[in-house]
Protein backbone atom coordinates (compact mmCIF):
# COMPACT_ATOMS: atom_id res chain seq x y z
CA UNK A 1 0.00 0.00 0.00
CA UNK A 2 1.40 3.36 -0.85
CA UNK A 3 1.75 6.18 1.49
CA UNK A 4 -0.03 8.98 -0.26
CA UNK A 5 -2.41 9.32 -3.04
CA UNK A 6 -2.37 12.30 -5.30
CA UNK A 7 -5.65 12.83 -6.96
CA UNK A 8 -5.05 15.16 -9.71
CA UNK A 9 -7.23 17.29 -11.84
CA UNK A 10 -4.84 18.29 -14.53
CA UNK A 11 -6.02 17.30 -17.96
CA UNK A 12 -4.70 14.12 -19.51
CA UNK A 13 -3.01 15.74 -22.42
CA UNK A 14 -0.69 17.69 -20.20
CA UNK A 15 0.30 14.59 -18.38
CA UNK A 16 0.28 12.11 -21.22
CA UNK A 17 1.57 9.23 -19.24
CA UNK A 18 4.43 11.21 -17.83
CA UNK A 19 4.07 9.92 -14.37
CA UNK A 20 3.18 6.88 -12.49
CA UNK A 21 2.39 6.81 -8.92
CA UNK A 22 4.73 5.33 -6.46
CA UNK A 23 4.87 1.65 -7.12
CA UNK A 24 3.77 -0.32 -4.18
CA UNK A 25 7.19 -1.54 -3.15
CA UNK A 26 8.20 2.01 -2.39
CA UNK A 27 5.38 2.44 -0.02
CA UNK A 28 6.62 -0.20 2.37
CA UNK A 29 8.43 1.51 5.06
CA UNK A 30 6.60 0.33 8.01
CA UNK A 31 9.39 1.09 10.34
CA UNK A 32 7.01 1.62 13.19
CA UNK A 33 5.05 4.71 12.63
CA UNK A 34 5.42 7.58 15.00
CA UNK A 35 9.11 7.62 15.72
CA UNK A 36 8.67 11.34 15.94
CA UNK A 37 6.19 11.57 18.70
CA UNK A 38 7.37 14.71 20.33
CA UNK A 39 4.79 16.92 21.83
CA UNK A 40 3.80 20.05 20.08
CA UNK A 41 1.92 22.80 21.76
CA UNK A 42 -1.56 22.78 20.43
CA UNK A 43 -2.86 26.00 21.70
CA UNK A 44 -6.18 27.06 20.33
CA UNK A 45 -4.77 30.53 19.85
CA UNK A 46 -2.96 29.30 16.81
CA UNK A 47 -1.52 31.72 14.30
CA UNK A 48 -4.08 33.09 11.97
CA UNK A 49 -4.25 31.01 8.86
CA UNK A 50 -3.65 32.47 5.49
CA UNK A 51 -6.59 33.49 3.41
CA UNK A 52 -7.82 30.80 1.14
CA UNK A 53 -9.37 30.90 -2.26
CA UNK A 54 -10.74 27.46 -2.03
CA UNK A 55 -14.37 26.63 -2.22
CA UNK A 56 -16.35 29.01 -0.22
CA UNK A 57 -18.32 32.10 -0.82
CA UNK A 58 -17.20 34.94 1.27
CA UNK A 59 -18.68 38.32 1.05
CA UNK A 60 -16.67 41.26 2.02
CA UNK A 61 -18.28 44.32 3.39
CA UNK A 62 -20.33 46.31 0.98
CA UNK A 63 -17.30 48.36 0.24
CA UNK A 64 -16.93 47.10 -3.29
CA UNK A 65 -17.37 50.59 -4.60
CA UNK A 66 -15.32 52.34 -1.94
CA UNK A 67 -12.39 53.67 -3.78
CA UNK A 68 -10.10 53.14 -0.79
CA UNK A 69 -10.73 49.39 -0.51
CA UNK A 70 -7.55 47.53 -1.35
CA UNK A 71 -9.27 44.31 -2.26
CA UNK A 72 -12.47 42.42 -2.30
CA UNK A 73 -13.09 38.84 -1.35
CA UNK A 74 -14.87 36.74 -3.88
CA UNK A 75 -16.17 33.23 -3.85
CA UNK A 76 -14.62 30.93 -6.37
CA UNK A 77 -13.92 27.31 -7.09
CA UNK A 78 -10.63 25.98 -8.23
CA UNK A 79 -9.36 22.56 -9.11
CA UNK A 80 -6.77 21.20 -6.74
CA UNK A 81 -4.48 18.28 -6.32
CA UNK A 82 -5.30 16.21 -3.31
CA UNK A 83 -2.61 14.39 -1.38
CA UNK A 84 -4.31 11.54 0.36
CA UNK A 85 -2.34 10.53 3.38
CA UNK A 86 -2.54 7.01 4.77
CA UNK A 87 -0.07 7.40 7.62
CA UNK A 88 2.83 9.62 8.46
CA UNK A 89 6.42 9.23 9.37
CA UNK A 90 9.31 11.19 8.03
CA UNK A 91 11.07 8.43 6.16
CA UNK A 92 8.20 6.74 4.44
CA UNK A 93 6.61 10.05 3.54
CA UNK A 94 9.87 11.30 2.14
CA UNK A 95 10.42 8.10 0.15
CA UNK A 96 6.97 8.06 -1.34
CA UNK A 97 7.19 11.72 -2.18
CA UNK A 98 10.53 11.29 -3.86
CA UNK A 99 9.27 8.45 -6.01
CA UNK A 100 6.13 10.29 -6.95
CA UNK A 101 7.85 13.48 -7.84
CA UNK A 102 10.84 11.95 -9.56
CA UNK A 103 8.59 10.13 -11.96
CA UNK A 104 7.48 13.55 -13.19
CA UNK A 105 10.09 16.06 -12.15
CA UNK A 106 8.57 18.97 -14.02
CA UNK A 107 5.06 18.29 -13.04
CA UNK A 108 5.11 19.62 -9.52
CA UNK A 109 6.12 23.19 -9.62
CA UNK A 110 4.77 25.07 -6.66
CA UNK A 111 1.66 22.99 -7.01
CA UNK A 112 -0.85 23.72 -4.27
CA UNK A 113 -2.23 20.57 -2.67
CA UNK A 114 -4.89 19.77 -0.15
CA UNK A 115 -3.95 17.17 2.44
CA UNK A 116 -6.72 14.70 2.84
CA UNK A 117 -6.65 12.93 6.20
CA UNK A 118 -9.78 10.96 5.58
CA UNK A 119 -7.87 7.70 5.10
CA UNK A 120 -5.55 8.34 7.98
CA UNK A 121 -6.08 6.85 11.43
CA UNK A 122 -7.52 9.53 13.72
CA UNK A 123 -4.82 8.94 16.31
CA UNK A 124 -1.96 9.12 13.84
CA UNK A 125 0.36 11.92 14.79
CA UNK A 126 1.34 14.12 11.90
CA UNK A 127 4.04 16.73 12.14
CA UNK A 128 2.54 19.21 9.71
CA UNK A 129 5.46 21.58 9.87
CA UNK A 130 7.88 18.87 8.89
CA UNK A 131 5.47 17.51 6.29
CA UNK A 132 5.02 20.98 4.84
CA UNK A 133 8.75 21.47 4.52
CA UNK A 134 9.17 18.13 2.83
CA UNK A 135 6.39 18.91 0.40
CA UNK A 136 7.77 22.30 -0.50
CA UNK A 137 11.17 20.77 -1.12
CA UNK A 138 9.53 18.72 -3.86
CA UNK A 139 7.43 21.49 -5.34
CA UNK A 140 4.18 20.75 -3.56
CA UNK A 141 2.64 23.46 -1.42
CA UNK A 142 0.09 22.25 1.12
CA UNK A 143 -2.61 24.87 1.54
CA UNK A 144 -5.21 23.18 3.69
CA UNK A 145 -6.32 19.91 5.19
CA UNK A 146 -9.51 18.07 4.74
CA UNK A 147 -10.98 15.57 7.16
CA UNK A 148 -8.99 14.27 10.12
CA UNK A 149 -9.53 14.22 13.83
CA UNK A 150 -9.86 17.16 16.19
CA UNK A 151 -6.24 16.78 17.28
CA UNK A 152 -4.98 16.61 13.77
CA UNK A 153 -6.87 19.76 12.85
CA UNK A 154 -5.37 21.64 15.72
CA UNK A 155 -1.82 20.70 14.83
CA UNK A 156 -2.51 21.51 11.20
CA UNK A 157 -3.80 24.87 12.23
CA UNK A 158 -0.61 25.51 14.14
CA UNK A 159 1.31 24.81 10.97
CA UNK A 160 -0.78 27.34 9.08
CA UNK A 161 -3.06 24.82 7.40
CA UNK A 162 -6.75 25.56 7.79
CA UNK A 163 -9.31 22.83 7.66
CA UNK A 164 -11.71 22.77 4.77
CA UNK A 165 -15.28 21.89 5.49
CA UNK A 166 -15.52 18.29 4.40
CA UNK A 167 -18.81 18.67 2.60
CA UNK A 168 -17.64 21.35 0.24
CA UNK A 169 -15.24 19.15 -1.60
CA UNK A 170 -15.83 15.59 -0.77
CA UNK A 171 -18.88 15.34 -3.00
CA UNK A 172 -17.04 14.90 -6.24
CA UNK A 173 -14.05 12.98 -5.13
CA UNK A 174 -16.31 10.15 -4.12
CA UNK A 175 -16.32 9.48 -7.84
CA UNK A 176 -13.00 7.84 -7.50
CA UNK A 177 -12.82 4.35 -6.33
CA UNK A 178 -10.12 4.32 -3.72
CA UNK A 179 -7.54 2.14 -5.33
CA UNK A 180 -4.12 1.99 -3.86
CA UNK A 181 -2.48 0.65 -6.98
CA UNK A 182 -2.88 3.85 -8.92
CA UNK A 183 -1.53 6.67 -6.93
CA UNK A 184 -2.27 9.40 -9.38
CA UNK A 185 -5.79 9.59 -10.50
CA UNK A 186 -8.01 12.20 -11.88
CA UNK A 187 -10.85 13.84 -10.14
CA UNK A 188 -12.89 16.55 -11.62
CA UNK A 189 -13.88 18.94 -8.93
CA UNK A 190 -16.73 20.74 -10.49
CA UNK A 191 -15.81 24.11 -11.93
CA UNK A 192 -18.86 26.04 -12.91
CA UNK A 193 -18.75 26.50 -16.66
CA UNK A 194 -19.55 29.99 -17.77
CA UNK A 195 -22.26 30.47 -20.31
CA UNK A 196 -19.94 32.59 -22.40
CA UNK A 197 -18.57 31.07 -25.55
CA UNK A 198 -15.13 31.64 -26.99
CA UNK A 199 -14.42 30.75 -30.61
CA UNK A 200 -10.92 30.86 -32.03
CA UNK A 201 -11.40 29.62 -35.58
CA UNK A 202 -13.09 31.41 -38.48
CA UNK A 203 -16.87 31.12 -38.70
CA UNK A 204 -17.52 30.20 -42.30
CA UNK A 205 -20.40 30.77 -44.66
CA UNK A 206 -23.31 28.50 -43.74
CA UNK A 207 -22.19 28.06 -40.14
CA UNK A 208 -24.12 29.26 -37.16
CA UNK A 209 -22.84 29.78 -33.64
CA UNK A 210 -25.04 30.58 -30.67
CA UNK A 211 -24.06 31.40 -27.11
CA UNK A 212 -27.16 30.72 -25.05
CA UNK A 213 -27.30 32.56 -21.76
CA UNK A 214 -24.06 34.47 -22.24
CA UNK A 215 -21.63 36.39 -24.41
CA UNK A 216 -20.07 35.23 -27.63
CA UNK A 217 -16.41 36.09 -28.17
CA UNK A 218 -14.83 35.34 -31.52
CA UNK A 219 -11.17 35.94 -32.18
CA UNK A 220 -11.30 35.14 -35.90
CA UNK A 221 -13.14 36.42 -38.95
CA UNK A 222 -16.87 35.85 -39.35
CA UNK A 223 -17.57 35.21 -43.02
CA UNK A 224 -20.38 36.50 -45.13
CA UNK A 225 -23.12 33.90 -44.99
CA UNK A 226 -22.33 32.97 -41.38
CA UNK A 227 -24.61 33.78 -38.48
CA UNK A 228 -23.59 34.41 -34.88
CA UNK A 229 -26.04 34.79 -32.03
CA UNK A 230 -25.86 35.39 -28.30
CA UNK A 231 -28.24 36.03 -25.46
CA UNK A 232 -25.67 38.54 -24.25
CA UNK A 233 -23.01 40.59 -26.03
CA UNK A 234 -21.07 39.70 -29.15
CA UNK A 235 -17.39 40.51 -29.55
CA UNK A 236 -15.64 39.86 -32.83
CA UNK A 237 -11.90 40.45 -32.85
CA UNK A 238 -11.71 40.26 -36.61
CA UNK A 239 -13.85 41.39 -39.50
CA UNK A 240 -17.57 40.82 -39.05
CA UNK A 241 -18.92 39.98 -42.50
CA UNK A 242 -21.88 37.79 -41.64
CA UNK A 243 -24.96 38.34 -39.51
CA UNK A 244 -24.62 39.11 -35.82
CA UNK A 245 -27.57 39.04 -33.45
CA UNK A 246 -27.03 39.95 -29.81
CA UNK A 247 -29.59 39.87 -27.03
CA UNK A 248 -31.68 37.39 -28.96
CA UNK A 249 -33.80 36.62 -25.91
CA UNK A 250 -34.64 40.28 -25.58
CA UNK A 251 -31.77 41.72 -23.54
CA UNK A 252 -31.80 45.34 -24.70
CA UNK A 253 -28.56 46.11 -22.87
CA UNK A 254 -26.59 43.71 -25.07
CA UNK A 255 -24.01 45.18 -27.39
CA UNK A 256 -22.03 44.15 -30.44
CA UNK A 257 -18.35 44.95 -30.83
CA UNK A 258 -16.20 44.24 -33.85
CA UNK A 259 -12.87 45.16 -35.39
CA UNK A 260 -14.22 45.81 -38.86
CA UNK A 261 -17.87 46.33 -39.63
CA UNK A 262 -18.63 44.57 -42.91
CA UNK A 263 -21.75 42.80 -41.74
CA UNK A 264 -24.77 41.63 -43.65
CA UNK A 265 -26.96 42.40 -40.69
CA UNK A 266 -26.61 43.31 -37.07
CA UNK A 267 -29.37 43.11 -34.53
CA UNK A 268 -29.82 43.76 -30.84
CA UNK A 269 -32.90 42.41 -29.13
CA UNK A 270 -34.68 42.30 -32.46
CA UNK A 271 -33.77 45.82 -33.58
CA UNK A 272 -31.66 45.44 -36.67
CA UNK A 273 -29.88 47.14 -39.51
CA UNK A 274 -29.13 45.50 -42.82
CA UNK A 275 -26.03 45.80 -44.94
CA UNK A 276 -27.42 48.61 -47.06
CA UNK A 277 -27.83 50.84 -44.01
CA UNK A 278 -24.66 49.65 -42.35
CA UNK A 279 -22.55 50.69 -45.33
CA UNK A 280 -23.55 54.32 -44.77
CA UNK A 281 -21.44 54.89 -41.67
CA UNK A 282 -18.44 53.36 -39.93
CA UNK A 283 -18.11 50.80 -42.71
CA UNK A 284 -15.00 48.68 -42.20
CA UNK A 285 -14.29 50.46 -38.93
CA UNK A 286 -14.03 49.32 -35.33
CA UNK A 287 -17.43 49.84 -33.85
CA UNK A 288 -19.77 49.10 -31.06
CA UNK A 289 -23.49 48.82 -31.58
CA UNK A 290 -26.05 49.32 -28.83
CA UNK A 291 -29.63 50.27 -28.34
CA UNK A 292 -30.81 53.74 -27.45
CA UNK A 293 -34.46 53.18 -26.82
CA UNK A 294 -35.52 51.18 -29.82
CA UNK A 295 -32.87 52.71 -31.99
CA UNK A 296 -29.83 50.68 -32.97
CA UNK A 297 -26.90 53.06 -32.68
CA UNK A 298 -23.51 52.37 -34.17
CA UNK A 299 -20.53 54.31 -32.96
CA UNK A 300 -16.75 54.11 -33.07
CA UNK A 301 -15.02 52.02 -30.46
CA UNK B 1 2.79 7.56 -43.91
CA UNK B 2 0.37 8.17 -46.74
CA UNK B 3 -1.27 11.57 -46.97
CA UNK B 4 -4.76 12.03 -48.30
CA UNK B 5 -5.28 15.34 -50.09
CA UNK B 6 -8.71 16.40 -51.26
CA UNK B 7 -9.04 18.91 -54.09
CA UNK B 8 -12.32 20.65 -53.51
CA UNK B 9 -14.15 23.93 -54.15
CA UNK B 10 -17.87 23.88 -53.67
CA UNK B 11 -18.44 25.73 -56.92
CA UNK B 12 -18.27 23.81 -60.16
CA UNK B 13 -15.94 24.34 -63.07
CA UNK B 14 -13.25 26.22 -61.16
CA UNK B 15 -10.42 23.84 -62.02
CA UNK B 16 -10.51 21.00 -59.49
CA UNK B 17 -9.91 18.22 -61.98
CA UNK B 18 -7.24 20.23 -63.79
CA UNK B 19 -5.59 20.77 -60.41
CA UNK B 20 -5.88 17.16 -59.25
CA UNK B 21 -4.23 16.00 -62.46
CA UNK B 22 -1.49 18.61 -62.24
CA UNK B 23 -0.70 18.16 -58.57
CA UNK B 24 -0.88 14.38 -58.69
CA UNK B 25 1.44 14.33 -61.68
CA UNK B 26 3.75 16.86 -60.04
CA UNK B 27 4.06 14.81 -56.85
CA UNK B 28 4.81 11.68 -58.86
CA UNK B 29 7.44 13.57 -60.86
CA UNK B 30 9.10 14.46 -57.56
CA UNK B 31 9.41 10.76 -56.82
CA UNK B 32 6.38 10.22 -54.62
CA UNK B 33 4.13 7.28 -55.30
CA UNK B 34 0.81 8.91 -56.06
CA UNK B 35 -2.71 7.89 -56.95
CA UNK B 36 -5.47 10.23 -58.10
CA UNK B 37 -9.04 9.18 -57.35
CA UNK B 38 -11.98 10.57 -59.32
CA UNK B 39 -14.88 11.01 -56.91
CA UNK B 40 -17.11 12.58 -59.54
CA UNK B 41 -19.35 9.59 -60.02
CA UNK B 42 -21.47 9.94 -63.14
CA UNK B 43 -19.41 12.74 -64.69
CA UNK B 44 -15.99 11.25 -64.85
CA UNK B 45 -13.42 13.34 -66.62
CA UNK B 46 -10.19 12.92 -64.73
CA UNK B 47 -9.33 10.06 -67.08
CA UNK B 48 -9.83 12.39 -70.07
CA UNK B 49 -7.53 15.02 -68.65
CA UNK B 50 -4.99 12.33 -67.82
CA UNK B 51 -5.39 10.81 -71.27
CA UNK B 52 -6.19 7.30 -70.07
CA UNK B 53 -9.89 7.14 -70.87
CA UNK B 54 -9.45 4.31 -73.34
CA UNK B 55 -7.85 2.08 -70.80
CA UNK B 56 -10.62 2.11 -68.22
CA UNK B 57 -11.94 -1.36 -67.44
CA UNK B 58 -13.14 -1.21 -63.87
CA UNK B 59 -13.88 1.81 -61.72
CA UNK B 60 -13.94 3.09 -58.14
CA UNK B 61 -17.43 1.72 -57.50
CA UNK B 62 -16.51 -1.73 -58.79
CA UNK B 63 -13.63 -1.66 -56.38
CA UNK B 64 -15.83 -0.60 -53.47
CA UNK B 65 -18.33 -3.32 -54.28
CA UNK B 66 -15.60 -5.92 -54.48
CA UNK B 67 -16.27 -6.59 -58.14
CA UNK B 68 -12.67 -5.92 -59.01
CA UNK B 69 -9.38 -5.72 -57.17
CA UNK B 70 -6.90 -2.90 -56.88
CA UNK B 71 -4.57 -4.25 -59.55
CA UNK B 72 -7.32 -4.60 -62.08
CA UNK B 73 -8.81 -1.22 -61.38
CA UNK B 74 -5.89 1.18 -61.03
CA UNK B 75 -4.63 2.58 -64.31
CA UNK B 76 -0.90 3.07 -64.37
CA UNK B 77 0.19 6.26 -66.06
CA UNK B 78 2.23 5.61 -69.19
CA UNK B 79 4.43 8.67 -68.80
CA UNK B 80 5.27 8.56 -65.10
CA UNK B 81 6.20 5.47 -63.13
CA UNK B 82 4.91 6.50 -59.74
CA UNK B 83 1.48 7.56 -60.88
CA UNK B 84 -1.87 5.75 -60.98
CA UNK B 85 -5.43 6.82 -61.64
CA UNK B 86 -8.56 5.41 -60.07
CA UNK B 87 -11.38 6.34 -62.44
CA UNK B 88 -14.92 7.15 -61.41
CA UNK B 89 -17.88 5.24 -62.65
CA UNK B 90 -19.77 6.95 -65.42
CA UNK B 91 -22.93 5.02 -64.97
CA UNK B 92 -23.61 4.25 -61.35
CA UNK B 93 -25.28 6.58 -58.99
CA UNK B 94 -23.58 8.35 -56.13
CA UNK B 95 -25.26 6.27 -53.44
CA UNK B 96 -22.79 3.53 -54.19
CA UNK B 97 -20.19 5.67 -52.41
CA UNK B 98 -20.29 4.79 -48.73
CA UNK B 99 -18.01 5.75 -45.87
CA UNK B 100 -17.14 2.12 -45.24
CA UNK B 101 -16.52 1.45 -48.92
CA UNK B 102 -14.33 4.50 -49.39
CA UNK B 103 -12.44 3.73 -46.21
CA UNK B 104 -11.74 0.19 -47.34
CA UNK B 105 -10.24 1.38 -50.61
CA UNK B 106 -8.24 4.18 -48.99
CA UNK B 107 -6.84 1.83 -46.37
CA UNK B 108 -5.71 -0.48 -49.14
CA UNK B 109 -4.10 2.37 -51.10
CA UNK B 110 -2.39 3.78 -48.04
CA UNK B 111 -0.26 0.67 -47.84
CA UNK B 112 1.58 1.44 -51.07
CA UNK B 113 1.08 5.11 -51.92
CA UNK B 114 2.66 8.26 -50.47
CA UNK B 115 -0.05 10.58 -51.69
CA UNK B 116 -3.72 9.95 -52.41
CA UNK B 117 -5.33 12.82 -54.30
CA UNK B 118 -9.11 12.95 -54.19
CA UNK B 119 -10.69 14.91 -57.04
CA UNK B 120 -13.96 16.10 -55.54
CA UNK B 121 -17.12 16.77 -57.50
CA UNK B 122 -18.67 20.21 -57.21
CA UNK B 123 -21.31 20.99 -54.63
CA UNK B 124 -21.68 19.85 -51.06
CA UNK B 125 -23.57 16.66 -51.76
CA UNK B 126 -22.57 13.15 -50.96
CA UNK B 127 -19.77 12.80 -53.51
CA UNK B 128 -18.05 15.93 -52.22
CA UNK B 129 -18.51 14.84 -48.62
CA UNK B 130 -17.02 11.42 -49.33
CA UNK B 131 -14.05 12.95 -51.15
CA UNK B 132 -13.14 15.11 -48.15
CA UNK B 133 -14.13 12.85 -45.26
CA UNK B 134 -10.80 11.09 -44.80
CA UNK B 135 -8.59 13.97 -45.92
CA UNK B 136 -5.46 15.05 -44.09
CA UNK B 137 -5.12 18.15 -46.23
CA UNK B 138 -7.36 20.09 -48.52
CA UNK B 139 -6.50 22.13 -51.59
CA UNK B 140 -9.37 24.59 -51.91
CA UNK B 141 -9.57 25.63 -55.54
CA UNK B 142 -11.00 29.12 -55.92
CA UNK B 143 -11.53 31.50 -58.82
CA UNK B 144 -11.12 35.19 -58.14
CA UNK B 145 -14.80 35.99 -58.10
CA UNK B 146 -17.27 36.49 -55.29
CA UNK B 147 -19.43 33.41 -55.75
CA UNK B 148 -16.46 31.06 -55.94
CA UNK B 149 -14.93 32.60 -52.83
CA UNK B 150 -18.20 32.28 -50.98
CA UNK B 151 -18.46 28.60 -51.89
CA UNK B 152 -14.88 27.99 -50.83
CA UNK B 153 -15.65 29.60 -47.51
CA UNK B 154 -18.55 27.25 -47.13
CA UNK B 155 -16.37 24.27 -47.94
CA UNK B 156 -13.80 25.38 -45.37
CA UNK B 157 -16.50 25.35 -42.73
CA UNK B 158 -17.48 21.83 -43.72
CA UNK B 159 -13.85 20.68 -43.72
CA UNK B 160 -13.59 21.82 -40.12
CA UNK B 161 -16.79 20.17 -39.00
CA UNK B 162 -17.74 17.19 -41.14
CA UNK B 163 -14.51 15.32 -41.70
CA UNK B 164 -13.06 12.42 -39.78
CA UNK B 165 -10.40 14.69 -38.35
CA UNK B 166 -13.04 17.13 -37.18
CA UNK B 167 -15.07 14.36 -35.61
CA UNK B 168 -12.05 12.91 -33.86
CA UNK B 169 -11.20 16.33 -32.52
CA UNK B 170 -7.50 15.97 -33.27
CA UNK B 171 -5.37 17.96 -35.67
CA UNK B 172 -7.75 19.62 -38.11
CA UNK B 173 -7.52 19.18 -41.88
CA UNK B 174 -4.69 21.38 -43.20
CA UNK B 175 -6.08 23.90 -45.65
CA UNK B 176 -4.40 25.35 -48.70
CA UNK B 177 -5.78 28.04 -50.96
CA UNK B 178 -5.18 27.59 -54.68
CA UNK B 179 -6.35 30.53 -56.74
CA UNK B 180 -6.88 29.48 -60.34
CA UNK B 181 -7.83 31.18 -63.60
CA UNK B 182 -6.21 34.32 -62.26
CA UNK B 183 -5.98 37.17 -64.69
CA UNK B 184 -3.89 40.07 -63.40
CA UNK B 185 -5.15 42.31 -66.21
CA UNK B 186 -8.74 41.83 -65.15
CA UNK B 187 -7.82 42.31 -61.51
CA UNK B 188 -6.23 45.63 -62.38
CA UNK B 189 -9.35 46.68 -64.21
CA UNK B 190 -11.32 45.83 -61.11
CA UNK B 191 -13.22 43.03 -62.82
CA UNK B 192 -11.85 40.34 -60.55
CA UNK B 193 -10.87 39.98 -56.94
CA UNK B 194 -7.17 40.25 -56.22
CA UNK B 195 -5.07 37.63 -54.46
CA UNK B 196 -5.13 39.82 -51.38
CA UNK B 197 -8.91 40.19 -51.46
CA UNK B 198 -9.35 36.43 -51.55
CA UNK B 199 -6.72 35.79 -48.88
CA UNK B 200 -8.41 38.40 -46.68
CA UNK B 201 -11.77 36.74 -46.95
CA UNK B 202 -10.69 33.12 -46.61
CA UNK B 203 -7.72 33.66 -44.31
CA UNK B 204 -5.95 30.39 -45.08
CA UNK B 205 -2.41 29.99 -46.41
CA UNK B 206 -1.90 30.49 -50.14
CA UNK B 207 -0.56 27.44 -51.94
CA UNK B 208 -0.39 29.07 -55.33
CA UNK B 209 -1.88 31.26 -58.01
CA UNK B 210 -2.50 29.63 -61.38
CA UNK B 211 -2.93 32.16 -64.18
CA UNK B 212 -5.72 31.94 -66.71
CA UNK B 213 -3.98 30.20 -69.56
CA UNK B 214 -4.77 28.81 -73.00
CA UNK B 215 -2.30 26.06 -72.25
CA UNK B 216 -4.80 24.46 -69.86
CA UNK B 217 -7.41 23.79 -72.49
CA UNK B 218 -5.00 22.53 -75.08
CA UNK B 219 -3.29 20.31 -72.54
CA UNK B 220 -6.54 18.73 -71.47
CA UNK B 221 -7.60 18.25 -75.08
CA UNK B 222 -4.44 16.24 -75.57
CA UNK B 223 -4.91 14.32 -72.37
CA UNK B 224 -1.72 15.75 -70.94
CA UNK B 225 -1.79 17.31 -67.49
CA UNK B 226 -0.74 20.93 -67.92
CA UNK B 227 2.12 20.57 -65.45
CA UNK B 228 3.93 18.55 -68.13
CA UNK B 229 3.88 21.64 -70.37
CA UNK B 230 6.97 23.25 -68.93
CA UNK B 231 6.83 26.21 -71.26
CA UNK B 232 3.44 27.35 -70.05
CA UNK B 233 2.87 29.77 -67.21
CA UNK B 234 0.11 27.56 -65.80
CA UNK B 235 2.41 24.52 -65.89
CA UNK B 236 5.14 26.40 -64.07
CA UNK B 237 2.71 27.80 -61.54
CA UNK B 238 1.47 24.29 -60.75
CA UNK B 239 5.07 23.11 -60.40
CA UNK B 240 5.71 25.83 -57.85
CA UNK B 241 2.52 24.87 -56.01
CA UNK B 242 3.62 21.23 -55.78
CA UNK B 243 6.94 22.30 -54.30
CA UNK B 244 5.14 24.41 -51.72
CA UNK B 245 2.86 21.50 -50.93
CA UNK B 246 5.99 19.52 -50.15
CA UNK B 247 7.10 22.21 -47.77
CA UNK B 248 9.46 24.25 -49.92
CA UNK B 249 9.43 28.00 -49.77
CA UNK B 250 8.86 29.20 -53.32
CA UNK B 251 8.13 32.78 -54.27
CA UNK B 252 4.80 33.44 -55.98
CA UNK B 253 4.88 34.30 -59.68
CA UNK B 254 2.43 35.43 -62.36
CA UNK B 255 0.72 37.90 -60.04
CA UNK B 256 1.11 41.05 -62.07
CA UNK B 257 -0.09 42.10 -65.48
CA UNK B 258 3.09 43.73 -66.67
CA UNK B 259 4.22 41.87 -69.75
CA UNK B 260 7.86 42.50 -69.18
CA UNK B 261 10.67 40.54 -70.70
CA UNK B 262 12.68 38.03 -68.78
CA UNK B 263 15.48 40.55 -68.28
CA UNK B 264 13.41 43.13 -66.52
CA UNK B 265 11.96 40.41 -64.36
CA UNK B 266 15.41 39.26 -63.44
CA UNK B 267 16.53 42.76 -62.64
CA UNK B 268 13.85 43.56 -60.18
CA UNK B 269 11.00 44.72 -62.38
CA UNK B 270 7.69 44.18 -60.75
N1 LIG C 1 -5.86 28.07 -65.27
C1 LIG C 1 -6.80 27.87 -66.22
N2 LIG C 1 -6.80 28.63 -67.32
C2 LIG C 1 -7.74 28.46 -68.27
N3 LIG C 1 -8.72 27.56 -68.20
C3 LIG C 1 -8.79 26.77 -67.12
C4 LIG C 1 -7.84 26.89 -66.07
N4 LIG C 1 -8.16 25.99 -65.12
C5 LIG C 1 -9.24 25.32 -65.57
N5 LIG C 1 -9.63 25.79 -66.78
C6 LIG C 1 -10.77 25.34 -67.56
O1 LIG C 1 -11.92 25.40 -66.77
C7 LIG C 1 -12.79 24.33 -67.09
C8 LIG C 1 -13.14 23.57 -65.82
O2 LIG C 1 -11.98 22.94 -65.34
P1 LIG C 1 -12.05 21.61 -64.47
O3 LIG C 1 -12.79 20.55 -65.17
O4 LIG C 1 -10.69 21.31 -64.00
O5 LIG C 1 -12.93 22.16 -63.29
P2 LIG C 1 -13.66 21.31 -62.14
O6 LIG C 1 -13.63 22.20 -60.95
O7 LIG C 1 -13.07 19.99 -62.01
O8 LIG C 1 -15.11 21.20 -62.70
P3 LIG C 1 -16.30 20.29 -62.08
O9 LIG C 1 -16.81 21.07 -60.93
O10 LIG C 1 -17.28 20.20 -63.20
O11 LIG C 1 -15.68 18.99 -61.71
C9 LIG C 1 -12.08 23.47 -68.10
O12 LIG C 1 -12.57 23.79 -69.37
C10 LIG C 1 -10.63 23.89 -67.96
O13 LIG C 1 -9.95 23.77 -69.17
MG1 LIG D 1 -13.99 18.02 -62.00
Amino acid sequence: MSQIDLFNTVSRSVRSGAQQGPSSENGHNNNAQATTTQAVPTTPTAPKTKGTTIAGTMHATDSALDSDAAFKLKGNRVTMTILELYRYDYKSFNDTLATTVNSAPDFFNQTPVILSLEKCAPDCYIDFIELGELCREYGLVPVAIRGGSEEQSVSANVAGLPKLPAASMSGKSSDIVPDASAALREVRVEVPVSANKLITTPIRSGQQVYAPGGDLVIIAPVSAGAEILADGNIHVYGPLRGRALAGVKGDTSARIFCQSLEAELISIAGNYKVNEDLQKEHWKERIQARLEGNQLVIGPL
Amino acid sequence: MAEIIVVTSGKGGVGKTTTSAAIGTGLALQGHKTVIIDFDVGLRNLDLIMGCERRVVYDFINLINGESNLNQTLIKDKRIDNLSILPASQTRDKDALTIEGVQKVLDELKKTYDFIICDSPAGIEKGAMMAMYFADRAVVVTNPEVSSVRDSDRILGILQSKTLRAENGGEPVREHLLLTRYSPERVEKGEMLSVKDVEDILSIPLLGVIPESKAVLSASNQGNPVILDEESDAGQAYKDAVRRLLGENVEHRFLTASRKGILSRMFGGR
